[in-house]
């Protein structure tokens, strides 16, 4: 900020230094030449009058010749102050003028701004750099939830999209180079309310730079950060980042539970996908058959290594084996985008095939060339931009894999709802069957949309009223909690997925399980009955109905009307 | 030889010796200060005022704050004496004329203050 000020001070110098020597000598000149009064005696001007004169001239409001008619010796001396004295305060003005507009200037009042509004921010935010198509659907799906956020982005047409598009929350947002510790440090970095940092550009150095920045100058927060190779990958975790984000791999690691158990890859879609989005329905990719995979940059490797670990063969196609590097044996060099390429892989008899280039035309094209020759083949098909959505929408693949989508996904689950996670990790050493009936039941709350899932803990914010009858020696059960409040006959549509005590945690918890201070529930139900959940968490009395049926009083006064009335009913 | 810096201890050593030019004298005789003077004084303190202006260091931070007393001193003498000579009327009385004056010497005080640190800055750079 004292920048911008010392910047304007010393561009003004030269305008006002005119000015000041115009004002004076056209002052002096007119104090010094005789005039003439009403009377015709000389009378000369009074530098104040003087100066009155000149002010109006100069700034051409030139209200008449004060304080009588002036002479001709005077007229000429007005004349060439007049063009003097205009032309400095135009220069003046001018100067002013085109320092506000100066992009320098611009930009240091934009950043001194931007700067104090994040100093004076008081609740938890994140900190995302990179406003790309990941950043974009993360901060929107971050926002949607109520969470504040605030946006690093070298590009000033990505923050100037901030303003358009139509946001829940008011995103702060600078364009600077997210590499330089000073801009983290301007975004927030350093703000006890800074309660993560996301890095999701699409620059692997930069995402590095900035995962070990934030390590650096705040130890404490959660580092989410993208990264699209292995040695990437290896770099970010040597030095503490807490959740590494690799789409290629996640995705992969999705295929083997669909192979395995395809109801917990349809949970996963359930329950981590969209909020609000259409229920989807399951997938079967098949295994007994051969695969081929168009494509073999990373996400082609990924595929290829993960069906072979599944044992299932595949074809690779790859337009440029020797820049990709080669294949295994038996792969086919071409695009796949026509039918010759893709029966030389043996398209006729295969049962799946992956369209994982790089580029979205190219993929629509083979899936559509290749379901020319095979009707019914499984279709896994490579989304890149979200632009492209409506057209990847139509050509109806069995499964997409847009990395963008993946990213900010996972992201917004760990932002939002950790346990999630652990809760697929424990269900993936469950079989088949469970799962489906887990889906079964699930599917069983909701009509049509993916239900919600939320996150509690019980204490004294979120469960007061449970905290209250447990320290009052009257533990409370998960099936009563689980009760709807207005009648104690019916649930509440909600499933508790997961309890954590400690280090502890319980899978589908049994009914009869008692709750205890500082548990933590991973609950996924229909939307509306949160609110009924969360009045039967933190109300007492909403608490006590659905556990006895009865609503005591609670007013000391009624309580005496009642013992009173109580005592006169036993009397006879 | 640096012309930059001979024009600002120039502006800054004649709006001293103008000031104090102007302050010497009776203080309550109108006939000891002329208005002229003061007219030159004002003018050139403002010069010096802008051509402070921009320096970050500690000690252009202080030489601005002098010249800016310095201004406000003599534009207050300036008003007192539009005031006396066209508003009111009364003219030039001694009354009138020691509160301009006294003004001006204050003015003059925060002018010594700002050669003292020019002749500091200068013996401290000693090239």
């Amino acid at each position: 900020m004292e920048n911008i000020v010392f910047l304007i001070l010393r561009r003004m110098r030269q305008p006002l230094l005119t000015l000041i020597s115009v004002y004076t000598i056209a002052v002096l000149g007119l104090t010094l030449i005789p005039g003439e009064d009403a009377a015709g005696q000389t009378h000369y001007m009074s530098l104040f009058h003087a100066f009155y004169f000149v002010s109006f001239m100069s700034t051409t409001i030139g209200f008449g010749e004060i304080p009588f008619a002036f002479t001709d010796a005077q007229r000429l001396w007005v004349t060439l102050s007049m063009y003097a004295s205009v032309v400095a305060w135009i220069y003046a003005l001018g100067t002013i003028l085109s320092l506000l507009q100066d992009q320098t200037f611009q930009r240091a009042l934009a950043e001194g701004s931007f700067a104090r509004r994040i100093r004076r921010m008081r609740e938890p935010f994140y900190l995302i750099c990179g406003y790309g198509e990941t950043g974009q659907t993360l901060v929107r799906a971050l926002t949607d939830r109520g969470q504040h956020v605030v946006v690093i982005d070298r590009e000033e047409e990505r923050t100037s999209l901030i303003q358009l598009q139509n946001l829940r929350d008011h995103v702060p947002a600078l364009s600077a180079d997210a590499r330089m510790p000073r801009h983290l440090q301007e975004a927030g970095l350093p703000h006890p309310a800074c309660a993560g940092v996301v890095a999701v550009t699409d620059d692997n150095e930069t995402n590095l730079k900035v995962a070990i920045t934030s390590k650096l100058l705040h130890p404490e927060i959660k580092v989410i950060c993208r990264a699209d190779s292995r040695d990437v990958e290896a770099n970010l975790a040597s030095f503490g980042t807490d959740y590494i984000i690799d789409p290629f791999d996640t995705f992969s690691m999705h295929l083997a539970t669909a192979f395995e158990t395809p109801c917990l890859y349809l949970l996963q879609r359930w329950l981590g996908g969209e909020e609000n989005a259409q229920l989807e329905e399951p997938v079967y990719p098949p295994r007994s058959g051969h695969w081929v995979v168009c494509g073999y940059g990373r996400f082609g490797k990924a595929m290829a290594a993960r069906l072979k670990s599944e044992g299932v063969l595949v074809t690779v196609i790859e337009a440029m084996p020797d820049m990709t590097g080669e294949p295994p044996p038996g792969y086919v060099v071409g695009v796949g985008t026509e039918a010759d390429t893709l029966l030389d892989a043996g398209l006729e008899d295969a049962v799946g095939i992956v369209a994982g280039t790089d580029d979205d035309t190219d993929n629509l094209s083979i899936v559509m060339t290749a379901r020319d020759i095979r009707p019914d083949i499984f279709v896994i098909v490579r989304q890149n931009h979200s632009e492209n959505q409506a057209i990847i929408d139509a050509v109806e693949a069995d499964m997409v894999m847009h990395p963008s989508a993946i990213i900010a996904r996972r992201i917004r689950v760990l932002l939002g709802t950790p346990m999630l996670y652990q809760f697929i990790s424990l269900a993936l050493h469950q079989d088949n069957d469970w799962a489906c009936e887990l889906v079964s039941r699930v599917s069983a709350l909701v009509s049509q949309r993916v239900p919600d899932i939320e996150e509690i803990t019980i204490n004294q914010a979120q469960g007061g009223a449970v905290c209250q009858f447990d320290s009052g020696g009257e533990p409370v059960r998960l099936e009563e909690v689980l009760r709807d409040p207005w009648r104690r006959e019916h649930n509440l549509p909600c499933i508790v997925l997961l309890i954590r005590r400690g280090r502890e945690y319980i899978l589908l918890p049994d009914p009869s399980t008692v709750l205890h201070q500082d548990d933590q529930l991973l609950v996924c139900g229909d939307a509306g009955s949160f609110s009924r959940l969360h009045w039967n968490l933190c109300n007492r009395g909403a608490l006590e109905y659905v556990r006895t049926g009865r609503v005591s009083t609670r007013g000391w006064l009624w309580r005496k009307v009642e013992k009173w009335a109580a005592r006169s009913a036993r009397k006879p | 030889m640096n012309p930059e810096k001979v024009v600002f201890g120039f502006f800054i050593v004649l709006a001293l010796t103008l000031n104090f030019g102007f302050f010497i004298g009776e203080i309550d005789n109108p006939d000891h200060h002329h208005v002229y003077e003061l007219f030159a004084v004002v003018v050139v303190n403002l010069i010096a005022t802008v051509l402070k202006f921009g320096d970050r260091s500690q000690m252009g931070a202080v030489l601005l704050a002098t010249s800016l007393v310095a201004d406000l001193q003599l534009l207050i003498a300036s008003v007192v004496w539009v005031m006396a000579v066209h508003i009111n009327g009364e003219g030039l009385t001694p009354a009138v004329t020691a509160s301009i004056v006294s003004l001006s010497g204050g003015a003059l005080l925060a002018n010594v203050i700002s050669v003292v640190l020019l002749i500091i800055e200068t013996v401290m750079l000693r090239r």
